[in-house]
């Protein structure tokens, strides 16, 4: 049983260390900024969800308590990650993208970023009426 | 009542920060659930200006089945792509943006759902549209634009619309 235990909790470690690792990896591979992007996200989800599930694992087995700051670690990073890679997202159209490089943004006129004060104030001044429901 | 409610502005938002604490704390014991509430009356009405409304969830169970689906996708997805960051060679792969037309209304919803789309590898959301009624996906590997699309619609949206409209 403990040797069980044990496996299952360097199984998981492997799992979480492989992850990171593509994850890493993926950072210098793929060759676009928006792609590179894609490769933290990878490492926060497996790479590290394995990791606090080992220890989460060895805490309840080993000693004899549980443990649920690993809960609260998955959660603050299901919080903060996407919003981190939402700004670096728009960093990157700011400041790489025009209107006129981007896809059409559905029946709107363009994404937010490129949001200017002078849409802001034409939006005031004639209110488009409401997308059909 | 209304004084009750003047003094809990938020009780699902004070049911989670208690928790959040007693979580935190790690080990059970009243004394840290009578500091967590307090935390969580405390925290709400201070900050009340700042969350005018209250999110509205209508089937709280289906967040649960929600959670679950999302879990077992990040699982699977993140296999997918580590195949395409290790074997895949660059020149094969197909980055490409998706626009999500949104059905979606609330902000609570879209940003979950962004969130999802985020945390889920091989889909990343950029962007919103300037009014809101579109979301800006960026895909590491996506032949087929449409039916990642779709599968964006079908799986997470049409659920975060029974749990929040």
């Amino acid at each position: 049983m403990v040797t069980l235990l044990e496996f299952l909790v360097a199984a998981l470690l492997v799992i979480g260390g492989v992850f990171g690792i593509v994850g890493s990896f993926g950072l210098i591979k793929l060759n676009d900024p928006m792609s590179r992007l894609h490769a933290p996200t990878k490492a926060t989800t497996l790479g590290v969800g394995g990791v606090l599930l080992a220890s989460m694992l060895h805490a309840a087995a080993f000693e004899k308590y549980f443990s649920f700051h690993e809960l609260m670690i998955t959660l603050f990073l299901f919080l903060t990650a996407p919003i981190t890679a939402n700004f670096i997202a728009k960093v990157h159209i700011h400041r790489q993208e025009t209107r006129d490089t981007m896809p059409e943004a559905g029946g709107d006129d363009h994404w937010a970023t490129h949001d200017t004060p002078e849409d802001e104030q034409r939006r005031q001044a004639a209110p488009t009426p409401p997308a059909d429901e | 009542m209304k004084l009750v409610w003047r003094l809990f502005p938020h009780p699902l938002l004070t049911l989670l920060l208690t928790i959040t604490w007693l979580l935190l704390v790690n080990r059970w014991s009243l004394n840290s659930l009578v500091f967590g509430f307090l935390l969580g009356v405390l925290i709400p009405f201070v900050t009340q200006p700042f969350w005018p409304n209250r999110p509205n969830l209508r089937r709280p169970l289906k967040v649960a089945e929600y959670i679950l689906v999302v879990l077992t996708d990040i699982v699977q997805a993140n296999i997918i792509v580590a195949r395409i960051v290790l074997f895949k060679p660059n020149t094969d792969r197909r980055p490409n943006w998706i626009t999500v037309p949104l059905e979606l209304k609330t902000p609570e919803a879209i940003t979950a759902l962004a969130g999802t789309i985020t945390m889920t590898p091989g889909t990343l959301s950029a962007d919103v549209s300037d009014e809101g009624h579109a979301l800006l996906v960026h895909c590491l590997d996506a032949p087929n634009p449409d039916a990642v699309r779709d599968e964006i619609k079908q799986r997470y949206e049409r659920r975060l619309m029974e749990i929040f409209e």
